[in-house]
């Protein structure tokens, strides 16, 4: 299973909640944006980042390729 | 070095360009009546032609068709681009203007060839060619079968954006649009959408007249057919020119009658483009494929030498500052990131540098392109990136406080303000 | 079925009534919390907040079934099963039963969306789970007019005060609450413009 992890960048209002659930992957630039790596995840950080799909007060971040 | 041998330039798109009189007359006497080909019969000949498409992307537009048809549980919709975003481009509205039967013509053959019912011409609000092609159209009642709707969008920078454009056409703000569903497969009304530069469609038209042998007579084997350049230079503003694909930018300069001593820059593709240095630029082809191993993308087909008595730094602050000031507002990384590049700019431009400016202007030209819902902050960067490095002398003076003299009197490409509203 | 009633019948009924009450407050509370950027920190994230509101909103649900399955056992009152879910059908304060029961299946119908959320469009939740705003003076009366201990002593006296004010203040915050992120043209030296 190839996970990978977008941001909507039109909902996105910079609320930084993925970032907090999601370290390991997610960056904040300095306005407050997400930086994602558009590869695959890797498989400890899956449910992670599924949370920070469901954290997102703007559903903002996308998963895809389940 | 000695010129090329003359070329023999060849007049398509542009052989029905004539004096102002009955332009239907004219088209019909060059190009004859639209073709009584079958919709796979274009599809056919459209991909064995090779045309990409000329609004930037160069996609091939044949797969694009087949794409778009197949893709149909609900009838397809063409939407032309006649809306010229690019400041420095303009062929769009020279087709449009003295040449509209070709783009119409390709309209109706496009939508014969995805079995589309309704299709819609989208060009700028206040356009010199509204009043050319609303006479056009009407010349054409008796011979269209698909109905055309001519749409007038705010003329915005980002609003001839693929999704920006499909956006407005389902009653929203021309503003793009999170992808995917990209158009080709939920566009107007959900339907799959075919969206095509007029120039593409026009090419279309002859195509589906003259076959993709004829097509593939001129240009580039891989990259056949000609292509629409618009040329700027000092006191040349946006001279259309017709050349094969794979000419050299030198050839096309001087099929453009514009100088090339004492250049020393390009800007080649539009204000998403990129600057080169002139020496290189005059002998690289006109192609996707050479352009993008130059680091430089063929985009509009703009071709713009920059003035000797100009300066490249201010010239890029000033379209840095029109590029921030036409963003969507959409997305952070490019709502905050273009405008403080444009700052960044203007202060190196202008002399009231501070050198504490430069990493932060390097950290944010790493950290906005690719973060966008569209491709804007990308060729924003680009622009300003190649600037800094064709232009990194006048650069280094500048960093230096020692700012060219001809910096705050350069004014050379245009930057028209935002209209108000994106509907 | 034969009449049953018992004194801690009565009191479970009382006492899961004002935990349910307190917990439904106390998490919309921290619904607006979690909408604040200015309480995140690296201590205490944004997520923890929401976790936390949902959890307290689980709990709430919890004790208000409680609250309703011990006044349907108890027949001294008779109130009746259908009014658990259908207002108007208690023949006890038929209106003011009404009210709990609209409140409750409001509330049900927000944590069920909720739990959901991530499948459903985003306006269709956002106004779904606004209602709690109207639905929470509902069962404040409710609370006042059916509940023993709401309207009688010092007791209740503060809890209803206090209940109020908290609203008062929380709504004014999530009113005031533009939510905008940091704007552009924030200058190198770290002025915003």
């Amino acid at each position: 299973m190839t996970m990978r992890i977008r941001v909507n960048p039109i909902a996105c209002e910079a609320h930084g909640v993925c970032a907090e659930v999601l370290p390991e992957w997610i960056e904040l630039d300095e306005w407050g944006y997400p930086i994602l790596d558009g590869e695959e995840l890797p498989a400890q950080l899956l449910a992670h980042a599924r949370r920070a799909a469901k954290a997102c007060p703007t559903l903002a971040i996308v998963l895809s390729g389940e | 070095m000695t010129q090329a041998p003359s070329v023999t330039w060849p007049r398509r798109l542009l052989a029905s360009v004539g004096a102002d009189d009955d332009q239907y007359a004219v088209h019909l006497d060059t190009w004859g009546a639209l073709p009584d080909v079958s919709g796979a019969a274009i599809v056919e000949a459209v991909e064995a032609s090779g045309l990409l498409g000329r609004g930037g992307a160069g996609f091939p537009t044949g797969r694009k068709m087949r794409t778009v048809a197949a893709g149909a549980s609900r009838r397809p919709v063409v939407v032309a681009n006649g809306a010229e975003g690019e400041p420095a481009s303009g062929k769009d509205v020279l087709l449009l203007g003295r040449a509209p039967h070709l783009v119409l013509d390709g309209i109706q053959l496009a939508a014969r060839a995805i079995g589309a019912d309704e299709a819609h011409l989208a060009i700028h609000r206040g356009s010199p060619v509204a009043g050319v092609v609303r006479a056009a159209l009407a010349r054409r009642t008796a011979t269209d079968t698909v109905r055309l709707r001519l749409h007038e969008i705010p003329s915005r920078y980002v609003a001839s954006e693929e999704s920006a454009l499909v956006h407005y056409l389902n009653g929203g703000e021309a503003k793009p649009t999170f992808t995917p569903p990209r158009p080709f497969e939920q566009g107007v009304a959900r339907r799959p959408t075919l969206v095509n530069n007029v120039e593409t469609l026009a090419h279309v038209g002859v195509i589906a007249r003259r076959g993709a042998k004829w097509f593939r007579e001129v240009g580039d084997a891989d990259e056949p057919g000609t292509l629409l350049v618009t040329v700027s230079a000092d006191g040349v503003t946006r001279r259309v020119a017709e050349v094969p694909t794979g000419t050299t930018i030198g050839a096309v300069a001087d099929r453009a009658e514009v100088g090339r001593d004492g250049a020393t820059a390009v800007l080649v593709g539009g204000y998403f483009g990129s600057w080169l240095p002139a020496a290189y630029a005059w002998q690289l082809p006109l192609t996707h494929r050479a352009m993008r191993s130059a680091g430089a993308a063929l985009g509009a087909g703009v071709v713009a030498i920059l003035p000797p008595a100009s300066c490249g730094v201010a010239e890029t602050a000033r379209v840095l500052g029109y590029l921030a000031a036409h963003n969507a507002g959409q997305c952070g990384p490019c709502l905050n990131g273009l405008p403080a590049i444009a700052d960044a700019l203007r202060r190196l431009a202008s002399g009231a540098w501070d050198e504490r400016w430069w990493p932060a202007l390097e950290r944010w030209l790493a950290v906005v392109p690719g973060r966008g819902a569209c491709r804007h902050p990308d060729g924003a960067v680009r622009f300003a990136s190649t600037a800094l490095s064709v232009f990194a002398e006048d650069i280094a003076s500048h960093r230096s406080g020692r700012p060219c003299p001809a910096a705050s009197s350069s004014a050379w490409l245009p930057v028209p303000r935002p209209p108000d509203g994106w509907r | 079925m034969t009449g049953f009633s018992s004194a801690p019948l009565w009191y479970s009924t009382r006492s899961t009534a004002i935990v349910a009450f307190v917990l439904l407050t106390a998490s919309m509370f921290l619904g607006i919390a979690a909408t604040q950027r200015a309480l995140a920190s690296r201590h205490w994230p944004r997520f923890a907040t929401q976790d936390l509101h949902r959890n307290v909103s689980l709990l709430a649900l919890g004790f208000m079934l409680a609250h309703i399955v011990t006044t349907l056992l108890d027949t001294f009152v008779y109130v009746g099963w259908w009014s658990m879910a259908v207002p108007g059908t208690s023949p006890y304060r038929r209106l003011w039963v009404s009210l709990g029961t609209i409140a409750f299946d409001v509330i049900l119908v927000v944590i069920l969306t909720s739990l959901v959320r991530h499948r459903l469009p985003l306006k269709l939740w956002r106004a779904v789970h606004f209602s709690v705003y109207a639905v929470w003076p509902l069962a404040f009366v409710h609370f006042l007019e059916t509940g023993t201990d709401a309207a009688h002593g010092r007791f209740g006296l503060w809890l209803d005060i206090g209940a109020m004010l908290a609203l008062v203040v929380a709504v004014a915050i999530r009113v005031a609450t533009t939510n905008e992120p940091i704007g552009p043209l924030r200058s190198v030296a770290g002025r915003s413009r």
